[in-house]
């Protein structure tokens, strides 16, 4: 299948790519695969039961990527897809997934991507989620990720969840469970505009001794957006969790942070931090006393916030 | 040059107005170094804060370069050719130093270009251009990097608001050898200070003493500092609970 020019446009803003990717991937476009490519560690097939794909990493596997991007640009389109992600002991890899959707007409266009992420034990895995949208209709671009994580003894998981424009609505709702020294990353940015509406929703459970979890959001709501950010940590055993909600509200951007932290061990470690406000103004004279506007400076200062 | 006209600032104090700057004409010359001093609570720091923008006087003029920059904003000053180092350094999360350094020199300067400005004010470039300007640096750092960006602009005019203050003593040493530096290679530009210390009070063509929102007295350096050095100025200081004798090397703050 070939992809128009904005397909591509869409792929460069999720996935960062050009051209077709090394190693492993699978493209999807308007719910249909543009594009598949397993290789001798990383198999990906269909699901026959649901749409959706199934992504086996042998173990051992190590320095290699997958990249399993979405474009939709039919106004009006909504799926739902499964992915099941089986990640062998002891593999060190990259999996990049992200959906751009462009909607030019006037009916709502929504992808529902479910993730779940089976982590074999002492495996490594760097994840990389990003979101987009663009065009001018009035039909809304709506992304709903599920996000499940099962981790093993001492593996590690890195995610990393961008969605900076152009997405009207998203629920985004993350679980993982973590065994014994198993060490879960969260670093997610976020803005949004106009009457955009984006709710974070975590619920990690630190199951096994020594196993911890870092979620850290920054986040920029502008104009009449709205943003929640609910992050629940359970220890359950000798643990650490930290969560921290740190962001910039302008205009009439509303944002709510829950902290959620259950210990129910003695050893369990738990924090939380949350800080919301508008830009401090001795930021905006600085720039400006360096030659910048003040709207230079606020785009300085929030792209800085949001790297 | 600049040039402050009669310039009054009030502020609301609970319902009455305050007059932090009285009346205040002076000048400063192209090619010269100025130093601003006098007991806290003069009017020091305000006379700095107008000159950049961040306030606008209620009273006066400000000229700069023969032309009426009263009514134009920080970020006009700051294209006009008007830099200020802030007292106390602003922090941002994720914007760093190298960031910082660009944005001052309104160019996109390499990597090594900017690590020039930093070793000038003494940092170990390649330690800190990545660092980000927020509270992971110390109170040195961030002054130093302050100047740092100060220095980058290539200003006609930079306003330095109390280098000494919230800086050790021995950090302060090194960086009077980077007013000196300035003072010797100053060309179509001139530099004030707000300061308290001694050295910085030694390598100034002229000195103007502010106290209680007036000028209390101006001159070349030779004309005031052994006024400063004697016990009327000192005992003036003391008189407004400042033991910070002038003539003595304290420490900033």
């Amino acid at each position: 299948m070939k992809l128009d020019e904005i397909q591509k446009r869409l792929l460069r803003e999720v996935a960062d790519l050009h051209e077709v990717p090394e190693g492993a991937y699978n493209i999807r476009s308007n719910s249909q695969s543009a594009g598949r490519r397993s290789t001798a560690n990383i198999e990906i097939v269909s699901k026959q039961d649901v749409s959706g794909l199934e992504i086996r990493i042998r173990p051992g596997t190590k320095r290699e990527s997958v990249h399993i991007p979405v474009v939709m640009t039919e106004s009006g389109l909504k799926e739902v897809v499964y992915n099941d992600f089986f990640i062998g002991e002891d593999s060190d890899v990259v999996i990049v997934a992200g959906c751009g959707i462009d909607n030019c007409g006037n009916q709502d266009s929504q992808h529902d991507g479910i993730h779940r992420f089976y982590v074999g034990r002492g495996a490594k895995v760097r994840y990389v989620e990003k979101h987009y949208g663009s065009g001018e209709g009035s039909g809304k671009r709506i992304l709903n990720p599920g996000t499940e994580v099962y981790m093993e003894e001492d593996s590690s998981m890195e995610m990393e969840m961008v969605q900076i424009k152009g997405v009207d609505d998203t629920v985004r709702t993350t679980t993982a469970e973590l065994a014994a020294g198993a060490k879960l990353v969260v670093r997610e940015r976020l803005m949004t505009h106009g009457e955009q509406r984006a709710i974070s929703n975590y619920d990690v459970a630190l199951n096994g001794k020594g196993s911890s979890a870092d979620i850290v959001s920054r986040s920029v709501a502008r104009d009449r957006s709205y943003q929640k950010f609910d992050a629940k940590i359970a220890g359950n055993a000798e643990c650490s969790g930290h969560t921290e909600c740190d962001s910039i509200i302008m205009d009439q951007g509303r944002i709510l942070a829950v902290p959620g932290l259950e210990a129910n061990h003695v050893d369990a470690s738990l924090f939380h931090e949350a800080a919301i406000g508008k830009i401090a103004g001795e930021q905006l004279i600085k720039l400006m006393t360096l030659g910048l506007t003040e709207a230079e400076a606020e785009e300085q200062i929030i792209n800085g916030f949001l790297q | 040059m600049l040039e402050l006209k009669n310039i009054s600032f009030q502020v609301d104090d609970q319902g009455a107005d305050k007059e932090i700057i009285r009346n205040v004409s002076m000048t400063v010359p192209d090619r010269k170094l100025i130093v601003v001093t006098g007991p806290n609570g003069g009017g020091k720091s305000t006379i700095a804060r107008l000159i950049a923008g961040i306030e606008k006087p209620t009273g006066g003029r400000i000229l700069f370069g023969g032309e009426d920059i009263t009514e134009k904003t920080v970020t006009e000053r700051a294209r006009m050719g008007i830099a200020y180092a802030f007292q106390q350094p602003v922090k941002f999360k994720g914007i760093r130093v190298l960031d910082l350094i660009r944005i001052a020199a309104g160019k996109t300067l390499s990597i090594a270009d900017a690590c020039e400005y930093l070793s000038s004010v003494g940092l170990c470039a390649r330690d800190y251009v990545n660092r980000e300007v927020n509270a992971s640096l110390s109170g040195g750092e961030l002054k130093r990097i302050e100047i740092a960006t100060v220095i980058a602009r290539h200003a006609k005019l930079s306003v330095f608001d109390e280098p000494e203050a919230g800086i050790d003593l021995w950090s302060f040493r090194n960086l009077i050898d980077v007013f000196r530096n300035m003072r010797e290679t100053i060309e179509d530009s001139s530099i004030l200070i707000i300061s308290h210390q001694e050295r910085i009070l030694n390598i100034a063509d002229e000195i103007i003493v502010l106290k209680d929102g007036v000028v209390d007295r101006q001159g070349t350096r030779d004309e005031v500092y052994p006024w400063l050095s004697s016990g009327t100025a000192v005992t003036a200081m003391e008189c407004d609970g400042q033991i910070r004798a002038m003539g003595r090397e304290v420490n900033g703050k």
